[in-house]
């Protein structure tokens, strides 16, 4: 018997299937294992992001600022660069600002009662507005170590490759679901969004747990912001703008509750992998123009939030 | 006095004001050239009236508990709608061309506003997720009206929304002075207003009291729909072109700020149009003054940041204890069990 809690996971991956099945009957080439791995090569930032939003939207809350924290990382990371730092002592940097910039996030949001969606919208503001202070223009990077990383590619079996981004995207992805189903911060999380009045009375660490979940979710930013410098060897204060929105989609179709408490990061791992077969699709058809994508993510958003109130009505009605 | 709502926000307001007195003396002449009056205040009214427009509409949907993110791209959508049937016309300048296509985008904002209401009144669904949809579609669908490009049109008629001037001021203060009197005498002058407030306390308690929510709620999202819409009208006549991916990019998050720099809890319940109206001022007085200075407009996001976070700390209570010392903490506050935890919106 399939468990009800498992169905938005279900029907998330089916979607993927199908979605994936539609464009190899459609399009010659589409079928390949390379289109699955450029999949992942072209989406790893946003699977990092999306891992750590996860954890946020599990909790409760929502995090506005990952787009412009990628688009700051970016930015440092290229200054720094340009100026001579090595990448070594680059990379600690903008991960440890990550997790700062969470973390004060986290802390406004539980210490002063803020809503989260204020809270991090001044923060999306602000990591905007300091990409722009440092310069306005776009500062390539030629440091050698970024182009490596950017150009190297692991060959595996079946002729295809994926990029050192993925490793590190798959990594992230394994340790989130880890972190979600396996320690005391994952349980606690879910406890805090399920019901923070009662996670509270239980003894748990809610003020530990929310601040931490945002400086996670900093983190999670700050290093998609590394792999999208990778990938785009730049930086720039319009990067990834916008971004935010595209992680919140992924995450939601992903069959997480935005009210908290239910949610799987694999769920987030296929949300973002049905987007990017969408992008695929639409680059395959040639007709189509790219803006088809977020209306189509749109309709996604629409068809899975519905689905998720038919069930959490129903599990309602059966409870009562 | 410093109890009353609007204090602080006027004074932020004063200060900005005089900040500019001091910084350039001219600031504050306005001078007659042509029949028209110009000057930085002039400039101000006319360049802030697209978002005070928005934020009207943003704060009855806020006095709901509600929340609109789908502004931004409302705007972008009327914008490209009418200059899309102003430039497939055989006559741009023609009144009836310019009318029609003003009735319609208008027509088409409601309804996206009553799209947002059904799935916030009719399904249920919390308004942030509800207008993200949108929010994210919406943009698309400009682009898809505009076919990717920036639709120009040619025709002083409809020019004159955004550019023209009536009485020597800008045309468009006036279509805010009209709206806001709308707004207000509707919301405080009849009962409209109470009802609002009563569904952003609880919806399910004033349905009991006899109101219809959901069809308070239907209106409220189509009000602010419709105002997004004519910010889009102002917005796109004043350059007389539609740009599906910039037009009202951020509009809601200024909309948003404008709300709660006004006093405006988000948590619903209360509004203040008031409060809204001088928000909207600080948020574009801010603007012409970073530029002014000669700051880098790009840091005007860094100021911004700072004024959210300046006015979510002092809306703050915990924050505000922190200042006043221990004498405002009850018994009560020690336990952690009586901590208020608020549910986000």
């Amino acid at each position: 018997m399939l468990k009800r809690q498992y169905v938005p996971l279900f029907v998330t991956v089916g979607l993927f299937v199908l979605l994936f099945a539609a464009g190899s009957f459609r399009y010659t080439g589409f079928f390949s294992l390379q289109v699955l791995m450029n999949l992942l090569i072209d989406n790893s930032f946003l699977l990092i992001a999306a891992v750590g939003m996860t954890f946020v939207i599990v909790s409760g809350g929502i995090d506005l600022s990952v787009g412009s924290m990628i688009a700051l990382t970016t930015m440092i990371s290229a200054s720094l660069l340009q100026q001579g730092w090595p990448p070594y002592i680059v990379i600690p940097l903008v991960l440890s600002l990550g997790i700062l910039f969470g973390t004060t996030l986290g802390a406004m949001i539980h210490y002063f009662n803020i809503q989260p969606f204020i809270a991090t919208l001044a923060g999306m503001f602000l990591a905007r507005g300091l990409c722009y202070v440092i310069s306005i223009n776009t500062i390539t990077i030629d440091n050698a170590f970024y182009t490596t990383m950017a150009q190297t590619k692991i060959r595996l079996p079946g002729n295809t490759f994926v990029s050192i981004s993925v490793i590190i995207a798959l990594l992230v992805v394994a340790l989130g679901i880890y972190m979600a189903h396996y320690t005391r911060f994952g349980r606690n999380t879910y406890a805090v969004g399920g019901n923070e009045q009662s996670a509270l009375l239980m003894g748990l660490p809610v003020a530990r747990t929310k601040i931490m979940v945002y400086g996670f979710s900093g983190l999670c930013s700050s290093l998609a912001g590394v792999v999208f410098t990778f990938y785009m060897l730049s930086g720039y204060g319009l990067h990834a703008s916008g971004m935010e929105l595209d992680v919140i989609a992924a995450v939601v179709i992903g069959g997480t509750l935005l009210t908290g408490g239910v949610g799987f990061v694999v769920g987030t791992f296929f949300g973002v992998m049905i987007q990017g077969v969408i992008q695929t699709i639409i680059s395959f058809e040639g007709t189509l123009s790219s803006w088809w994508t977020r209306i189509v993510i749109g309709v996604l958003l629409l068809l899975f939030i519905l689905l998720q109130k038919l069930l959490g009505e129903r599990r309602l009605a059966e409870r009562s | 006095m410093i109890k009353h709502r609007l204090f602080w926000p006027i004074c932020v307001l004063a200060g900005l004001l005089l900040f500019n007195l001091i910084y350039s003396p001219d600031f504050f002449s306005i001078k007659m050239r042509d029949g028209h009056l110009y000057g930085s205040l002039i400039d101000i009214l006319n360049f802030g009236s697209p978002l005070i427009l928005v934020a009207i509409g943003m704060t009855l949907v806020i006095a709901t508990s509600g929340i609109d993110l789908s502004v931004g791209s409302v705007v972008a959508i009327t914008g490209a709608m009418a200059c899309l049937s102003i430039s497939r016309s055989v006559d741009q300048n023609a009144l009836i061309t310019v009318l029609i296509a003003v009735l319609a985008a208008l027509l088409l904002s409601a309804l996206l506003g009553l799209w947002n209401g059904l799935l916030v009144a009719g399904f249920g669904i919390q308004p942030i997720i509800a207008t993200l949809i949108l929010m994210v579609a919406g943009r698309g669908i400009a682009q898809l009206i505009t076919n990717g490009q920036i639709i120009t049109v040619l025709s002083p008629k409809y020019q004159y929304i955004g550019a023209g001037s009536l009485f020597t001021l800008p045309f468009s203060i006036f279509i805010v002075a009209v709206m806001f009197a709308a707004a207000s005498l509707l919301t405080r002058k009849t009962a409209l207003g109470l009802f609002i407030e009563s569904v952003g306390c609880k919806p399910t308690a004033s349905r009991l009291a006899g109101i219809r929510s959901r069809t308070v709620m239907l209106a409220v999202y189509m009000f602010c729909g419709l105002c997004a819409g004519m910010a889009g009208l102002i917005l796109s006549s004043n350059v007389s072109s539609a740009d599906g991916n910039n037009a009202g990019l951020w509009y809601e998050l200024d909309a948003i700020l404008a709300v709660v720099i006004g006093g405006t809890s988000l948590n619903g319940g209360r509004f203040y149009l008031t409060g809204t109206l001088i928000g909207a001022l600080i948020i574009q007085t801010l603007t012409t003054t970073i530029y002014m200075v000669g700051v880098p407009p790009e840091i005007t996001l860094v100021v911004k940041a700072v004024v959210v976070l300046a006015v979510c700390l002092v809306q703050s209570d915990k924050f505000r204890r922190l200042f006043r010392g221990r004498g405002g903490r009850g018994k009560a506050g020690n336990y952690p069990a009586n901590r208020e935890v608020n549910p986000h919106a």
